[in-house]
């Protein structure tokens, strides 16, 4: 192990016993955080809030609802709506915006909710899995996953349906190529790329004449 | 990630009094692509993180009387399509190379050239020079995916995607700090590192990437990227061209290689070898080969000498109508 890498360590193994202090400091955190640079701030007294480090209230727009909850402004969007919302559709796997298992819609685009901040996501629509289903009725989308075997052990998926409706939502009638390429932010482990481009036609099918969710 | 004080002013104003004068007291946030994973490396743990998404001027292209100007908070996605971009497709070929659909639609321009190198060592934890008793761990390391330019001590790849298309089209980016601003070219805004303190860019600190000035000289541009795979891969190898032509032959011309070395690097040889010249088979193959003329493989990446002079033809023939 070289000197360098012990020294991250050593960082790491300091933020977390840091942050152990902090909470162990219970209400005071919020007060002992705020002021950092706040030297800078009497000079240059900037009209924009300064928010955090501590937990900060925010509200989401996801799937059309208004969602409260209070998060550390580092806190990614992913372990927002997994470990504060309960919204664990997305999966957090590679957590470095590579593999997509966390792919979520926001502002119509798909993005990967891993490396976007909670608190930046304010203000903006944000669509994930949970929202696509219709009582008693699959999206169009996820039935084609279904029909066309588009899973193995399906961790992916969730990830994988969000891309395709989103793909889907600007290119509603893509080919082959198309769907190859505008779904090649997601990685499947198990391999079932086949089956997902042949999903993601067929749902592209289902979806022409207003059915487009 | 360590605990971060977090603002998102309205105004570019505000933001840059945000800012502050060592890099660990704030970073600049847009698209987040690069600066979140380094939080999560514990790479950089700024105290104060200031996200610019939110500031209109920072956004949008549109014609100027000198040319194009990109705001730095447009994504690969939006610059991709625009209209007024029909005239680079250099850049749109960059923008539609980079990553996945989910990163297009995230990273911005201004963060394309502010991210720091991909290079393991640095990403690692060895710094940007990947030193190790006074001695960079490269040559003799794991070196495939490093610069064949450049002659060290720093021999990480700029990861730069529109860098080689923006040096070979002459255009220049706005820094904005608190006390003023001032405009610098694409190709002085990239710098080799000479120590580990230094580092790969022009920006300061207190600084923010606020636009790209595209001069409005119509030039015949084009990029060629080789990668590995079709998706969510770093090139190994790119060039960006841009030639003046004087009716059927190039008046000037601009070839910059990308990924081959800590900067984008132009190949000034084959620019002058171009001059008068149609460009054909003979006349590319010619250039490409002088463009890669001098090149310093380290010990696991010789094959990207091939690739480079691969991308230079193949870049000129496309700019030139005849891929």
């Amino acid at each position: 192990m070289s000197s360098t890498k012990d020294e991250i360590r050593k960082k790491r193994k300091s933020a977390f016993s840091r942050r152990g202090f902090l909470k162990g400091l219970g209400a005071g955190t919020g007060v002992l955080s705020t002021g950092v640079l706040a030297e800078q701030e009497t000079d240059a007294a900037p009209a924009t809030p300064v928010q955090g480090p501590g937990a900060v209230a925010i509200t989401l727009d996801i799937n059309g609802r208004p969602h409260k909850v209070n998060v550390e402004p580092r806190t990614t969007l992913c372990d927002t709506l997994r470990n504060h919302l309960d919204l664990t559709g997305a999966k957090r796997v590679c957590d470095r915006g590579t593999c997509g298992a966390c792919t979520v819609i926001i502002g119509g685009k798909v993005m990967y909710s891993c490396t976007v901040l909670a608190i930046e996501a304010q203000g903006k629509k944000i669509q994930t899995i949970e929202g696509l289903a219709q009582p008693g009725k699959l999206h169009p989308v996820s039935q084609a996953f279904w029909d066309n075997d588009a899973q193995q052990c399906g961790y992916c998926t969730p990830g994988f349906v969000m891309a395709a409706k989103g793909f889907l939502d600007h290119h509603p009638n893509p080919t082959y190529e198309e769907v190859k390429k505008g779904l090649g932010g997601n990685l499947c482990r198990c391999g079932t790329y086949v089956g997902v481009r042949k999903a993601v036609l067929q749902a592209a099918k289902e979806m022409q004449g207003g059915r487009n969710a | 990630m360590e605990r971060f004080e977090y603002a998102s002013p309205a105004t570019l104003k505000e933001a840059t009094a945000l800012l502050g004068s060592s890099w660990s007291d704030a970073q600049v946030l847009a698209g987040g692509t690069d600066l979140i994973s380094l939080m999560k490396e514990y790479l950089v743990s700024p105290k104060r993180v200031v996200n610019i998404k939110s500031i209109g001027e920072l956004g949008g292209i549109s014609k100027t009387g000198a040319g194009v100007r990109i705001g730095a908070t447009v994504t690969f996605d939006e610059l991709s399509a625009h209209p007024l971009m029909r005239d680079y497709p250099s850049l749109v070929t960059a923008a539609l190379g980079v990553a996945s659909p989910q990163i297009r639609n995230m990273g911005t321009v201004g963060g394309d050239l502010c991210q720091r190198p991909r290079c393991w060592y640095y990403r690692g934890g060895y710094g940007l020079l990947a030193m190790k008793d006074g001695k960079s761990l490269v040559p003799d390391g794991e070196n495939r995916y490093h610069a064949i330019f450049g002659g060290g001590p720093a021999y990480f790849v700029s990861p730069s995607s529109l860098g080689p298309a923006l040096v070979a089209l002459g255009a220049q980016v706005k820094l904005v700090s608190p006390s003023g601003s001032r405009t610098v070219g694409v190709d002085q805004f990239f710098v080799i590192p000479k120590s580990d303190t230094e580092r790969e860019t022009a920006i300061q600190s207190d600084e923010i990437l606020t636009e790209i000035l595209i001069p409005a000289a119509r030039t015949k541009n084009a990029t060629y990227e080789v990668r590995h795979k079709d998706a969510l891969d770093w090139p190994l190898a790119t060039a960006s061209v841009a030639l003046k032509m004087n009716g059927s032959k190039v008046g000037s011309a601009r070839v910059v290689l990308g990924h081959v070395a800590p900067t984008p690097w132009p190949a000034a040889a084959a620019e002058k070898a171009l001059a008068g010249k149609s460009i054909d088979e003979a006349t590319a193959e010619e250039a490409a080969a002088i463009a890669v003329d001098g090149a310093q493989p380290l010990s696991q990446n010789g094959y990207k000498v091939q690739l480079a002079k691969v991308a230079v033809k193949r870049a000129l023939l496309e700019a030139a109508g005849k891929a």
